[in-house]
């Protein structure tokens, strides 16, 4: 059953890196409630996965979470947080990601034992149900088995739930790349938000099954997707962070249904999902850099209980293999943070990191306190998720507007006259989520098979 | 402004109902479909491309000159000799196997199409068997692979091993992409050429099949 918020949960004063209004305790770790913690993510080099190579495989996976763990011990971090993002293939044989994840969870058990490293393991199989045109969300084989991978994973000792499902993408796909504004609504905020409800009700069954933590979705598939098409110039900037507002209707659901956080690492719209929820979040920035650039770095850090390197190939750098390394600059980054709030000057340090960030690039701005708790306060408003959408969207334009009149932000000239045309198109939208759900549906009649979304009946 | 030069700006404007009006004025007129098409619509499209690559345009308005364009072709082709619409050359493009990963793929699918270029897109997830089938079916000049995980990149290789059991690389260009694939890597799988974005990959085309950007 879908609980929708109708109000913010934190104010500008809570809203900081390590702190939520509902930490989670498990384990002996607590997130949320005073600390920053490092997670970290990995994934194989070049390696073909066959069955003949499962052994090398498995065997890599031991080599990286017994290399973590050695450099947790060396640097006297004693809370951390893994991630096991299975591949494709894992998935699709939730099997194979089963014996991975016990691999893990073995390395991590022992090293609690050993060296006293409290630790979670957070496991997101993939979202298969990509694999047919249009996709079939809500049956059939891609489905079963990413229900059973969870269940698998969980059963084998993961502790946190997560996915970057892919509701609407057959939409967003060619609407971020036309600037579609209505497309992107549609496809994020209407299509992924009914598909979130569906597949979070789902995983938190299995949570409540399994007795493990349903986490958080991430709308990477849509938000940044938007981000590196924009930073390599093929669409607008001040549409990416229009976008990044947008998305934060649909990865709300999730915790609407149940899931309790820490929200997954890539979705920078976890901003908004902290303000709102109160619940923790993890977040991806400067030390992300590995996995992908961003222009928000270090604004990404204001919000973070736990703090992420997104993923990193396991190859050999100079110091080391690269997650173990990745690992060393996350304790850091954490330290730092963690003192702050020992010393009470968390909101200082949380205002350099936002000041540092915000006039470079408008999809830093959008994430500025000031700017997170307006948009996250005007969707919340919206009855529906149409609604919840174009209050994201238009506020987050104004937001934008307002900025670069005032200077506060760098846009450059080609983006201005973008800003003019988004708000024409949100000012053009119908009032009514009937209306624009009858315009959609006709328009991507060829892209999106309705059936697989139990839209209409939500918004009748 | 002639008529040719006022089709080639509607196109860069991204005017359909303009640019279509313009054509049946043209031909009306008695200008060469031939003429038509290369100076005015190819050559608007053209200044565009050359825009988006220099980064004076953002991919929105290009689709939208695409599709001014395309409104254009709709009315020329039918009249062109077989010649005149010999295409600029067949690209196949897809997404290895195990990778579901397509936006890019289908970007540098967009930007060739916008170039002149023919190209048949097999989607993502795609087997070796699936490239070989459609390689002898369409008789491409070029395979473009890509590839987003490093899991599945490896199967890049495979297609061009493919290729040459089959004894076709002489006559088949393959071109690879993707973010964890380098120009070092397209060397080590004895791939033709690699490309880190849309743009490049279309000069890479281009390159390889001996074009510049004005010629049919």
């Amino acid at each position: 059953m879908r609980r929708r918020y109708s109000a913010v949960s934190l104010d500008d004063s809570e809203l900081v890196f390590g702190r939520s209004k509902y930490p989670l305790r498990r384990k002996g770790v607590v997130i949320g409630e005073g600390t920053v913690i490092p997670e970290i993510k990995f994934t194989l080099p070049p390696i073909d996965i066959e069955k003949s190579s499962y052994g090398e495989v498995e065997d890599i996976y031991r080599e990286i979470i017994s290399g973590i763990c050695r450099r947790s011990r060396e640097l006297h971090q004693h809370e951390l947080i893994v991630e096991f993002e299975l591949l494709p293939q894992m998935t699709a044989e939730p099997r194979r990601g089963e014996a991975i994840t016990s691999i893990l969870v073995e390395a991590l058990e022992r090293s609690r034992r050993e060296d006293g490293l409290k630790s979670l393991l957070r496991i997101t199989p993939v979202d298969i149900r990509e694999s047919t045109k249009p996709p079939r969300r809500m049956e059939g084989k891609g489905l079963e088995h990413l229900l059973e991978s969870f269940r698998l994973c969980a059963a084998a000792g993961g502790d946190l739930l997560s996915i970057e499902s892919t509701g609407g993408k057959e939409v967003t796909d060619p609407a971020l790349m036309a600037a579609d504004i209505p497309g992107i609504i549609f496809g994020a905020g209407v299509l992924g938000s009914a598909d979130m409800e569906s597949l979070w009700t789902e995983i938190i069954k299995i949570s409540e099954e399994t007795g493990t933590v349903a986490a958080g979705d991430t709308a990477c598939g849509i938000g940044n997707t938007a981000m590196i098409l924009a930073d390599q110039g093929y669409i607008p900037k001040v549409f990416a962070a229009v976008v990044r507002a947008i998305t934060a209707v649909r990865s709300l659901v999730a915790y609407e249904v149940g899931a309790v956080g820490p929200g997954k690492d890539c979705g920078y719209e976890n901003a908004f999902l902290k303000a709102i929820t109160g619940f923790p979040m993890s977040m991806e920035g400067k030390s992300a850099a590995c996995a992908h650039f961003s222009s928000l770095g270090n604004i990404a850090g204001a919000y973070a209980d736990l703090w992420s390197n997104e993923s990193v190939q396991h190859i050999k750098l100079l110091s080391g293999m690269a997650p173990v390394v990745s690992l060393e600059q996350l304790v850091y980054d954490c330290r730092l943070f963690n003192v702050s709030t020992t010393r009470n000057k968390e909101l200082e340090l949380r205002d350099w990191l936002v000041e540092s960030d915000a006039m470079l690039d408008p999809q830093a701005f959008i994430l500025t306190p000031d700017s997170v708790l307006d948009i996250a306060n005007a969707l919340v408003s919206g009855e529906n998720d149409y609604q919840r959408s174009v209050m994201a969207a238009s506020h987050a334009v104004e937001i934008l507007r307002k900025a670069d009149a005032s200077g506060a932000v760098r846009v450059d000239e080609r983006e201005k006259p973008w800003l003019a045309k988004m708000e024409e198109v949100i000012n053009g939208l119908p009032e009514k989520s009937e209306d624009f759900l009858d315009k959609e549906f006709d328009r991507w009649r060829e892209t999106v098979d309705p059936s697989q979304y139990h839209v209409r009946q939500k918004h009748a | 402004m002639d008529l040719i030069q006022e089709i080639a700006a509607n196109v860069q404007e991204g005017y359909p109902e303009r640019v279509k009006k313009g054509v049946e004025k043209a031909l009306a007129g008695g200008l060469l479909p031939h003429d038509i098409l290369q100076k005015g619509l190819i050559a608007g499209m053209n200044v565009v491309a050359e825009k988006f690559k220099s980064g004076q345009m953002f991919l929105p308005e290009v689709l939208n000159v695409a599709g001014a364009m395309k409104a254009g072709m709709a009315i020329v082709k039918p009249l062109l000799t077989k010649e005149s619409i010999k295409s600029r050359g067949k690209v196949i493009i897809g997404t290895v196997r195990g990778d579901m990963h397509d936006i890019g793929k289908n970007l540098v699918a967009i930007m060739l199409e916008a170039a002149g270029f023919e190209v048949v897109d097999l989607g993502t997830d795609v087997r070796t068997d699936k490239f070989m089938e459609a390689v002898e079916r369409e008789n491409p000049q070029i395979v473009a692979l890509s590839a987003l995980l490093t899991t599945t990149m490896i199967h890049m290789g495979g297609v061009i091993e493919a290729l040459e059991k089959k004894q076709m690389r002489d006559k088949i260009k393959v071109i690879v992409g993707g973010a964890p694939i380098s120009q070092n890597y397209a060397n080590q799988i004895k791939a033709d050429g690699y490309a880190r974005d849309a743009s490049m990959a279309v000069d890479l085309v281009r390159r390889l099949l001996n074009h510049t950007a004005g010629t049919a």
